[in-house]
């Protein structure tokens, strides 16, 4: 091919696309950001600063990276499955307290049997969460991306309901102030630090996971079969496979590792459970994020760990400016939408292109199958 | 105090408050309805609701004239329409996560010009109830059904004005073609583009005005997140009501009248915990898609865009 085609090429274009989005959404961003009368180019220097700019705040960014990316290497696996789990919110929230639960209850044990048990109870509670709404979609053919919504709502109120009720520090109960969170673990809950930073232990945790996610699905039978039964149901079913299986197992690993991450949150981050009413008092929205690193991240694992990050330090960033530049939150939230659909929005150029490249391929093929010499037509 | 729920006057405040809910899944699940039936699916209903509230409360609030409110939710929900028939139908991106993208927009620009261009909570007016001549001084039924404001007659008058437009009409004919066949319909001479485009905003003024319906009809408030949900449950009834408008009725007063008994349950003091009484219309949604009223299948090219010569 010629020169400008290798530049171009699917992998090129499918990294340069959701970046060119980025640029836009940022750039309808800086207009916002004028309606507001702000000065944007200081307000997204602020931004970098605040992401990037020290020690702490790299490390910041990582920890806010980490729910991105288990989110978004489950949200991966369940579309590889043919699955759109939108609801992560609700499988970090069911992680999160059966962890905490976990750990409340647990108190008297030592740090190297409380953190498995705590990851592992996290984990298994967002399977079940994520399995409901697997099962209704590959048993009944239920809309699975309604009943994940309405699996949020669920977990919202159930975390609101133990908070204020059986789960509640009991320090709050005596000194009658209520207010809606558990009393902090004991220290052997604590996932331990990295670096003398806020980071803990949960990032890496995060790479392994991702890493094992890409095992799994390209060098793995059940991983292959993933992918077929997302690609091709009616195919898979003539092949043998099982299909409703791996559509139901797909989603049960996603609301795994959001479940994981919500135990990562509750053990790494706050050392304990708290809500403010809404989801995102708790996950920061990172149900929802975490859909968009993995957007971002080309609905690969591994590219889903460079996409968490920059969408963590974006997070990270926007809060620094917020405190800066006295920006209401709802303009990043505003601004991540807008993010979404530019993002999906401009995924039709990299499929062109692709689907170009398999035109000329396919007649450089035919031309050298029938003996041309120079061929290649286009 | 159960009991109590069985009296004639609370049964009476019931049905009362679930016909007047009713009233914004109604405008925004017959959008919806359309937009499927077209083979898009708007994922994106919630924002756009958010925005047409938004747009609908601050008309209303500044110039006092709900009718102004209502241009202003059309406009809005006109705009929001055609940008994702740009996004679904000319870009052909993945209708459920660009549907996301939607309602993060709208949840965040709607709290940020509530933020920016009124601060506080404020209430309007809003469409007054009108008791309707003859039919409005029956006994009981007077005041149940024909005591209501605007907004409210006019999403049940919608129910069968979409069904004929639907069942009875040319537009329907290509509207449904588009979302079962588009290939056949395309090579017969409907433009597909044309018709999606025109479903896709016409469901975004309907999610705009349902979200109006609320801001300047209803509640007469706008606040942070006033719909908290309902656009995703109006998507869930368009599949409980399998598509069609008479399901879409059923499903939004089925659904609004838990929600009125529900909210008695907490005014009646009836002691489950308020968060249970929350859970409930969310529960509802799953078992209503689990057993839907109308046994049909999705149009068969929902959420897959158009293009020309391909298979």
């Amino acid at each position: 091919m010629g020169k400008t085609s290798r530049f171009l090429s699917p992998t090129w274009l499918a990294i340069l696309t959701p970046l060119a989005a980025v640029v836009a959404a940022l750039a309808v961003g800086a207009l916002l950001l004028l309606a507001l009368g702000v000065d944007p180019v200081a307000a997204y220097a602020s931004m970098f600063q605040g992401a990037f700019g020290s020690l702490n705040s790299v490390a910041d960014t990582l920890v806010k990276a980490t729910p991105l990316l288990l989110v978004g290497v489950g949200i991966c696996i369940a579309f590889r499955g043919g699955m759109l789990n939108i609801g992560g919110e609700g499988q970090l929230i069911v992680g999160g307290l059966a962890a905490t639960a976990a750990v409340l209850a647990l108190r008297a044990w030592p740090a190297w049997a409380l953190i498995p048990v705590g990851l592992a109870l996290g984990f298994l509670a967002g399977a079940a969460w994520g399995a409901v709404p697997g099962v209704l979609k590959a048993r009944l053919q239920v809309n699975e991306i309604l009943t994940t919504i309405m699996m949020n709502a669920i977990a919202i109120q159930a975390l609101n309901y133990l908070l204020r009720g059986p789960l509640m520090d009991p320090e709050q109960v005596s000194k009658g102030s209520f207010i809606p969170q558990t009393a902090r673990f004991t220290l052997a809950a604590d996932l331990p630090r990295l670096v003398p930073t806020r980071l803990h232990a949960g990032f890496l945790l995060a790479v392994i996971v991702a890493i094992l996610a890409w095992v799994l699905l390209w060098r793995t039978t059940i991983g292959f079969r993933i992918r077929a039964v997302g690609l091709n149901p009616f195919a898979s079913r003539r092949a043998g496979m099982r299909v409703s299986r791996y559509g139901i197992l797909a989603m049960v690993l996603s609301g795994a590792l959001a479940g994981l991450a919500g135990a990562v949150q509750v053990m790494g981050v706050n050392h304990r459970m708290f809500t403010d009413g809404s989801s995102a008092g708790f996950t920061g929205a990172a149900g929802f994020n975490g859909i968009v690193a993995a957007l971002f991240g080309l609905l690969h694992p591994i590219g889903t760990i460079p996409a968490a990050v920059f969408f963590g330090g974006l997070i990270v960033g926007a809060n620094a400016m917020q405190r800066a530049m006295q920006i209401p939150s709802a303009m990043i939230t505003a601004l991540n939408g807008l993010l979404v659909i530019f993002v999906v929005s401009s995924d039709i150029w990299r499929r062109r292109m692709v689907q170009r490249q398999q035109k000329a391929e396919v007649a450089s093929a035919l031309g050298a199958a029938s003996g041309a010499e120079q061929a290649a037509p286009t | 105090m159960i009991q109590d729920l069985l009296s004639p006057a609370v049964l009476a405040g019931i049905v009362y408050s679930g016909i007047r809910l009713a009233t914004p899944y109604l405008y925004a699940a017959l959008g919806e309805t359309i937009g499927q039936l077209s083979g898009v699916l708007n994922l994106g209903v919630e924002g756009m609701m958010l925005m047409g509230a938004y747009a609908g409360f601050y008309l209303t609030y500044r110039t006092g004239d709900p009718w102004l409110g209502l241009l202003a939710a059309i406009l809005m929900g006109a705009i929001l329409g055609l940008a994702n028939a740009l996004i679904t139908v000319t870009f052909r991106a993945e209708q459920g996560i660009s549907g996301i993208g939607v309602f993060l927009f709208g949840l965040g620009m709607s709290e940020l010009l509530f933020q920016k261009t009124l601060g506080s909570v404020a209430t309007v007016s809003g469409f007054p109830p009108i008791r309707l001549p003859f039919l409005g001084d029956l006994p009981v039924v007077g005041d149940l059904l024909f005591n209501h404001n605007l907004m409210v007659y006019a999403a049940y008058l919608l129910v069968p004005l979409v069904w004929l437009v639907l069942n009875r009409t040319t537009w329907g004919l290509k509207i449904k073609s588009a979302g079962q066949n588009p290939a056949a319909a395309d090579a017969l001479g409907v433009s597909i583009t044309r018709v999606r485009y025109a479903t896709v905003t016409v469901g975004g003024i309907l999610a705009s005005v349902a979200g109006a319906s609320l801001s300047i009809a209803l509640l007469n408030v706008f606040q942070q997140n006033l719909t908290s949900g309902m656009g995703f449950i109006a998507v869930a009834l368009v599949y409980f009501g399998g598509w069609s408008p008479l399901g879409a009725l059923a499903g939004s007063l089925l659904f609004s009248t838990v929600n009125a008994l529900q909210n008695w349950i907490q005014v009646l003091g009836i002691p489950i915990a308020p968060d249970f009484a929350l859970m409930l219309p969310y529960v509802l949604t799953i078992l209503m898609l689990v057993v839907p009223f109308r046994k049909a299948r999705q149009p068969a090219a929902l959420t897959k865009p158009f293009e020309r010569g391909e298979g």
